[in-house]
């Protein structure tokens, strides 16, 4: 009897919300040329595109890059135009739920790997924006190998816990009501399409963002190697002026004159297609969140 | 069984330290890049003016440096471990690592061979040194904690 109450109460905690009838309505009728700005901005290529893409290859979204991590191998999917295999036949309502509520259109669940804990946070004209650009790129045919998660993982259902506890669409960082217009439009870019937090923010146990250090760097996904500290607190990038900030998202050169590298070589290459506006923003943005230390461990041996 | 920790402890310290050396040396190549395609960022980025003379020197510099990386003699098996951001995959894909140098000695080498005489022309020639740069790191190296 209790098994079947706590059954039911799990059915329930679990079941996949859609977004309700006011958003939808923000949705608008989706612009190609303004969703090619929000395409950079999010970086959809580097993980949809084929591994290893160049040139007009990285628009053709194929899928099939492989996030192997502690919860198991994701397999990035097809989302190209293509009807069958790709995204190309879903509505907008789909789109926007995908994006904005990691649910599927056949109403099941979609794996945080996908980050629609940033997503949420985006506007959804911008979201119908994305996918009206995202319609005028290559269909590609061919399924990406799906998942491969040991349990409890590999159930879906169990994702509606998750969800309650760390899918929201407020802001993280909170603002002053007289905050520049600036720092707002970075904080925008960075916590929505950017989703810089889903891998330069530490995670807890549950795999959730550990939002009270936020941005403060982690240990990576895959491998052994961490992402940087991007707070001006100890071990981050405090002495990089916002121009420095916005210049290495421009050519990739930090201000020693290292180069970008990593998973970041990707995203920079994404940033250096925005407007010089946008890229400001978000270096105005992590000037103006609050500095934390170092989110990952100290290395275990000490330096030789 | 105590013994034997100490033994291995005693054999991981000698490791580091043989290495140590490698590694400051890797380490100080790498500045003296980044040093020379400062030189050439500042210009490109407005924040120093064009000089032929100065983009001649830093590429010359840079060009020299990097022609004197030899993988086998500064990536020793075992050197990925201390102070170092070398990954892993240098060893573990030595044919690919080598590509990647040997990439980078050709484009410095063309650089110096050819020295950009105007701004149009040094944005080209930093944009294909800064993606050797990129695609080397992209795969090559770690960041750590």
């Amino acid at each position: 009897m209790l098994g079947g109450i706590g059954a039911a109460a799990f059915w329930l905690l679990t079941e996949p919300k859609r977004l309700d009838a006011a958003t939808l309505a923000e949705l608008g009728a989706g612009d190609a040329t303004r969703g090619e700005r929000i395409f950079w901005a999010g970086g959809c290529t580097s993980c949809h595109a084929r591994p290893k893409s160049e040139g007009d290859a990285r628009l053709e979204l194929a899928g099939g890059l492989e996030l192997d991590t502690p919860f198991g191998t994701f397999v990035a999917p097809n989302i190209s135009s293509d009807p069958q295999f790709g995204i190309g036949n879903w509505s907008q309502e789909d789109f926007a739920n995908a994006m904005m509520r990691g649910v599927a259109p056949d109403g099941s669940h979609l794996y945080p790997s996908f980050p629609y804990t940033s997503y949420a946070r985006m506007n959804p004209a911008d979201v119908a924006d994305l996918q009206a650009f995202m319609k005028t790129l290559p269909a590609v045919s061919g399924d990406a190998p799906d998942h491969r998660l040991s349990f409890p993982f590999n159930l879906r259902r169990g994702l509606g816990l998750w969800k309650l506890l760390y899918l929201s669409d407020e802001p993280v960082v909170a603002l002053a009501a007289d905050a520049p217009q600036q720092v707002a439009l970075g904080r925008y870019l960075a916590e929505g399409p950017g989703h810089c937090g889903e891998c330069h923010t530490p995670r807890d146990l549950a795999g959730g963002a550990d939002k009270t250090r936020w941005l403060s760097g982690a240990a990576a996904a895959e491998g052994e190697g961490i992402v940087p500290n991007i707070t001006s607190g100890e071990g981050g990038i405090g002495d990089w002026s916002q121009s420095d900030i916005a210049s290495y998202f421009e050519t990739g050169f930090t201000p020693e004159f290292d180069s970008v590298g990593g998973t970041m070589v990707e995203v920079q290459r994404n940033l250096a297609r925005l407007q010089p506006a946008d890229r400001e923003a978000i270096a105005a943005y992590l000037k103006a969140i609050p500095p934390h230390p170092n989110g990952y461990p100290a290395r275990a041996s000490p330096a030789g | 069984m105590r013994k034997l920790i100490l033994a291995i402890s005693a054999l991981a310290l000698a490791t580091t330290a043989a290495f140590a050396d490698v590694i400051a040396d890797r380490k100080a190549v790498m500045k003296e890049n980044g040093k020379q395609v400062g030189v050439l960022v500042k210009m490109v980025q407005g924040e120093a003016d064009f000089d032929a003379e100065a983009v001649k020197a830093a590429l010359t510099a840079l060009n020299d440096s990097v022609q004197l990386i030899d993988v086998a003699a500064s990536f020793p098996p075992g050197s990925d471990t201390g102070d170092t951001t070398a990954s892993p995959k240098i060893w573990e894909d030595p044919a690919g690592f080598q590509a990647q140098v040997d990439k980078f000695k050709e484009v410095t080498a063309a650089a110096a061979a050819a020295p950009a005489q105007d701004l149009e022309a040094l944005k080209p020639q930093l944009g294909s040194i800064g993606q050797s740069c990129q695609s080397c790191h992209e795969a090559f190296r770690v960041k750590k904690g």
